[in-house]
């Protein structure tokens, strides 16, 4: 029992030692996955973000049709990055609609005239409401939403060349 | 040249250490003892070097040399002087090279004062610290190098995190890592007695003033980070149970235990393998504490150095250190014979208990600090916060305050329990007297833990004086002094944690430049908000003028803080304090027309908490400066002797 006793710290010691080097081994992603992926998408009415494309409700995002809502704002450099992925896209045939966070009319404009406009409705998320109920937490990102308003994946990050074939095949199988 | 010299002197400590490992180890067991002649001065020499290349680090920063990649990104040219100065360790590597300097200095120091430990002991001793060193020094040098320089340089530099910009946090970290320090050399007189089979009281007395000054540092490091937290980050709290946070307490823990344990085996000769138990897993501790910060594997508030690649160096470390001490104890403490008993009924068994009540509440903090890592091991993401350490240690906690009062009242070896009985009948008296009018008074308004830590709070604060009923103040000794100032030190905290918890009313509005506001007897009164500028930043500043009870009104200004390098904000909480509390407001942010959100909190007695950790604190430098002199008398009187 002694002996036991003057070993037993060694020997949590270990454990622990296993512990953190399992965890330095795997380092935290730091992406933080919403909640609601697989679930409706919760109700919201924004006013649009640009001067030539409508608001958008979260009815609008329900019409049957798979489509796509990028999450995006004029500040932010991967967004710009991300574009000409978006426009292939929009050639493809995807409904593309669109969140501008904490943004203002004439830099999304500006934005818009600048990289592209793949986007049918872009509504303003001023102070990140809308974005935060969606369970994101950065710009850019991407939902997958299916036909009855559902959101059918997440996509943390700008879009890559090699995402856009899969996001094509979960929009096929969101129908 | 600055640099290259700063990172010569560094080379140079580091082979010096080696130097130092290698004469002790033929010396001891190659059985060369003329080689341990040696041992002392290259001791001192590698604490000489160390200062010079820390010395060469101030200096670049004070000259914002941004030819030097760690100045241009940690400081700024911009910046007050005191801040470039504690700019020097506010980051990864500096805070490093300041943890080798502490520790080259305590070699130096071991070296050259200590007296009281068996030749062999002293030597061994020094062997370990120098091991330790050595794995330090191969971090700075190969993994996180102070002085490497950057091509081209730029001009201004970053910048310290503002957060960082503050006189306590300029000042908090070396208290802190000097504490650290402390417990390594307490780490290595623990070796060097393991190895050279000397664990007795002569090794419990080399080793108390160590202890004791590492302990005192941690207790001002603690407070003074636990009142800047409450101060500078503007949510009105003073302890959040911050991966961090736990990282500086669990240390403190177990030196608190070794303290008391150190103390029973110099005046008895008792717990003698428990002693060098805990003198291991305190340093221990700190270095688990430095990893976890460092590592980023846990998700912390500080976010500070976050480098998988670093915590592999230090990881490495941990294994060789405390896993070698730890074998090194099993081994070994086996030969280590038991010493003097003691009767269940005396102060021994009370230093026993308080022992295992401060182990459990260490293992309390730390299983709840390590448990989102272990979970997360089997996939599940969980967080573990206040309720949990609250609810747990809490009541952990007053236990051991009633152990507190109790100990210091019984005698060595043995007692009777009916006479400690009559001993403690007062302070029992008075924490009923405290239970009766709170009962009456806020009864059930109040939490359970709260309302308990009050009671307790007032037995033992009244219990802590009772040693020195009927004696001769003047001739009692300072270490009694000490003790009693330390344990009246924990009651105050203790009462001051408990009111700021039951009493703390808050308010949140949104108010306009005129408005007038009526919180927990206050009259805030919102004059206007204007910008302001200081040396590096802007600000937002509310002049508001309150006032209680109709006495005269006060100007106090809350600040919304923004620095440019890098781009932070920073909240400036505006504090008043009065005898029985503080009035604590923070200017949020605009809510909408010229509405300003505005969070108002009266604390009561909140600054008994940080006016306890000083107390404590006090406590423990009289204790040191007792035991210490008591030494140098004899030693006075011995050498008179001699001559």
């Amino acid at each position: 029992m002694k002996r036991l006793m003057i070993w037993l710290p060694l020997a949590l010691f270990l454990g622990a030692l296993v512990l953190f080097a399992g965890r330095l081994m795997q380092p935290d992603d730091h992406l933080v996955v919403s909640k609601l992926v697989g679930k409706p998408l919760p109700v919201f009415t924004l006013p649009p973000a640009a001067s030539d494309r409508a608001g958008l409700t979260s009815a609008q995002l329900a019409t049957g049709k798979p489509r796509l809502l990028n999450i995006f704002a004029s500040w932010c450099v991967p967004c710009a990055a991300e574009a000409p992925q978006l426009m292939a896209l929009k050639q493809a045939g995807v409904e593309i609609d669109a969140i501008a966070i904490r943004d203002a009319r004439p830099d999304v404009d500006a934005f818009l005239s600048r990289w592209g406009n793949p986007y049918t409705r872009i509504g303003l998320d001023a102070r990140s409401g809308v974005q935060i109920a969606l369970g994101s937490s950065g710009v850019p990102e991407t939902f997958v939403i299916d036909g009855q308003g559902h959101i059918a994946h997440q996509h943390i990050g700008d879009i890559r060349e090699d995402d856009v074939p899969k996001l094509l095949a979960l929009l096929e199988r969101a129908k | 040249m600055i640099a290259e010299a700063g990172l010569a002197a560094l080379w140079f400590a580091a082979a010096l250490a080696l130097l130092q490992l290698a004469l002790t180890a033929f010396g001891l067991a190659g059985g060369k003892s003329d080689l341990l002649g040696a041992v002392r001065p290259v001791a001192v020499a590698q604490g000489v070097l160390t200062a010079i290349a820390f010395i060469a680090l101030i200096a670049l920063f004070l000259r914002s040399d941004m030819s030097v990649l760690l100045v241009s990104t940690n400081s700024h040219s911009a910046k007050p002087w005191l801040y470039k100065f504690a700019g020097t360790w506010g980051n990864h590597e500096g805070s490093m090279l300041l943890w080798v300097t502490v520790m080259g200095l305590a070699g130096a120091a071991v070296a050259l004062f200590e007296r009281a430990l068996r030749r062999d002991t002293h030597m061994a001793t020094l062997g370990g610290q120098a091991a330790i060193s050595l794995g330090f020094y191969a971090f700075l040098l190969f993994a996180s190098n102070p002085f490497a320089r950057v091509t081209p340089a730029p001009q201004d530099g970053q910048g310290l995190n503002p957060l960082l910009q503050d006189p306590g946090l300029a000042f908090h970290p070396p208290t802190l890592y000097l504490g650290y320090v402390g417990l390594s050399v307490a780490f290595s007189f623990a070796i060097g007695a393991l190895l050279t089979r000397n664990v007795d009281a002569s090794f419990a007395r080399a080793m108390r003033p160590w202890v004791l000054a590492a302990w005192v540092l941690l207790t001002l490091g603690i407070t003074a980070g636990s009142y800047w937290a409450y101060y500078e980050l503007g949510w009105g709290g003073w302890w959040f149970w911050d991966p961090v946070e736990n990282a500086s307490l669990m240390p403190w823990l177990a030196a608190t235990a070794l303290l008391h344990s150190v103390t029973v085996l110099a005046t008895r000769d008792s717990l003698r393998a428990w002693t060098v138990m805990l003198a291991v897993v305190a340093f221990s501790m700190s270095m688990v504490g430095t990893f976890l910060v460092r590592s980023g594997i846990l998700t912390s508030v500080h976010a500070f150095a976050v480098d998988p690649s670093r915590g592999t160096f230090i990881l490495v470390l941990l294994a060789f250190y405390i896993g070698g001490a730890l074998a090194l104890f099993g081994w070994r403490v086996g030969a280590v014979r038991e010493g003097a008993q003691f009767q269940m009924v005396s102060r021994e068994t009370m230093l026993v208990i308080n022992n295992l009540l401060l182990t459990v509440i260490l293992g309390v903090v730390l299983i709840g600090t390590l448990y989102p890592l272990m979970t997360e091991a089997f996939g599940h993401k969980v967080s573990v916060g206040p309720p949990y350490f609250d609810r747990v240690a809490g009541p952990i906690a007053l236990t051991l305050m009633l152990a507190m009062a109790v100990g210091p009242l019984m005698r060595w070896r043995r007692d009777q329990a009916g006479v400690v009985a009559r001993r403690i009948a007062v302070p029992a008296a008075i924490g009923l007297v405290a239970l009766v009018t709170l009962a009456l008074t806020v009864g059930r308004t109040i939490g359970v833990l709260p309302f308990a830590g009050l009671v307790i709070a007032a037995g033992v604060g009244v219990a802590s004086l009772a040693p020195l009923w009927k004696r001769n103040l003047l001739r009692t000794p300072l270490f009694t002094w000490g003790m009693v100032i330390a344990h009246l030190g924990c009651a105050v905290s203790v009462a001051g944690m408990a009111a700021d918890s039951a009493f703390t009313q808050e308010k949140l509005v949104a108010a306009r430049p005129g408005d007038r506001i009526d919180a927990a007897g206050w009259t805030i009164v919102f004059d206007r908000i204007l910008p302001i500028a200081g040396d590096n930043w802007t600000a937002l500043q509310a002049d508001m003028t309150v006032s209680r009870g109709g006495g005269t009104p006060v100007a106090i200004h809350p600040q919304s803080r923004f620095f440019t390098t890098p781009p932070t904000t920073t909240t400036e909480a505006a504090l008043l304090t009065r005898w029985n509390g503080q009035l604590y407001i923070v200017l949020g942010q605009e809510a909408d027309q010229g509405r300003w959100q505005l969070r108002i909190w009266w604390k009561p007695f909140v600054t008994f908490i940080w006016l306890g950790g000083a107390l404590i604190a006090l406590g423990g430098v009289l204790a040191l400066i007792g035991r210490e002199r008591r030494g140098w008398q004899h030693k006075w009187r011995g050498r008179r002797v001699e001559a």
